[in-house]
């Protein structure tokens, strides 16, 4: 039998995290609360089904991760492309090197990396179809390697690696535009 | 991006970009391209920018938990745990 105190020190780190990837994957704060919580209960009702020293934050990511897709992917509010256009390698810096920073000290790289908003990262990681955003979100927000998303998401490795490389392009396309709203000036304009 | 014969080191290194930040490499493959880096500093400029666009995402991806949350899944686990003691499971 699962004893709720061990559970509750072991995995209370994870809440916050947890959340925030529920807010992604949801998009809805009120339906990510109902998917942590029920994701908390069904790790506590099964933890005497995991192995302790074994990799916890992955099991609870699955947990989540499944929740997600038998419970709540169904309630879909908008329609949604399922794929990414192609976009090139290095999009973002190559697009940011035609640019100048508003300050003459600083590269427009700079500018954007320490201006852009904690909206607007969540906005554009959102703004992913939901194979891409979940593969991102596993990648660069919580640190996943490509193995354990493939555990978690239970999708081969090969697929991993495609929607992570393409899914940060166009995470990447979509954060450029947010660049735009800064107000950099292409290089070599007389300024503004 | 990169000249001459470094052109195509380039292109590999670019290509392999996301393996190598991600430590998804052969030992072989990753100092083939740390090797590039050392050389040639538009790549390097570019991988830099590629990692510190990977910190910034996910620093800025964090969202506070609201209290009513913490204290629903604290209830929802203390009734699991009641209702197990209660039935004997």
């Amino acid at each position: 039998m699962a004893d709720r105190a061990r559970f509750t020190e072991l995995t209370m780190e994870y809440m916050q995290p947890l959340y925030t990837a529920a807010l992604r994957m949801t998009r809805n704060p009120s339906d990510a609360e109902d998917l942590v919580q029920e994701t908390f209960l069904k790790a506590y009702r099964s933890f005497d089904r995991f192995e302790e020293g074994t990799n916890l934050k992955a099991w609870l990511y699955k947990i989540l991760t499944n929740t997600y897709i038998n419970s709540y992917r169904a309630a879909k509010r908008r329609p949604e492309k399922a794929d990414v256009e192609d976009v090139e390698d290095l999009y973002m810096y190559r697009r940011l090197s035609e640019l100048q920073g508003l300050d003459t000290g600083r590269s427009a790289e700079e500018e954007v990396l320490t201006h852009i908003t904690d909206d607007e990262v969540k906005q554009a990681i959102e703004s992913l179809p939901e194979a891409f955003r979940i593969a991102v979100l596993l990648a660069d927000v919580e640190g996943f390697s490509y193995k354990e998303i493939a555990e978690i998401t239970d999708v081969p490795i090969g697929t991993v690696m495609s929607r992570i490389h393409r899914g940060r392009r166009a995470l990447q396309k979509a954060l450029t535009e947010y660049a735009a709203g800064l107000g950099l000036v292409a290089a070599g304009d007389p300024g503004h | 991006m990169g000249t001459g014969s470094s052109g195509d080191d380039c292109s590999e290194s670019i290509e392999r970009l996301y393996g190598y930040l991600d430590g998804e490499l052969t030992d072989e493959r990753r100092e083939a391209i740390k090797r590039h880096l050392d050389e040639c500093p538009p790549c390097l400029d570019a991988f830099d920018f590629e990692s510190e666009l990977r910190l910034v995402i996910a620093s800025r991806c964090k969202d506070r938990v609201p209290d009513q949350l913490r204290q629903r899944i604290h209830e929802v686990l203390m009734e699991e745990e009641r209702r197990r003691e209660s039935t004997g499971n």
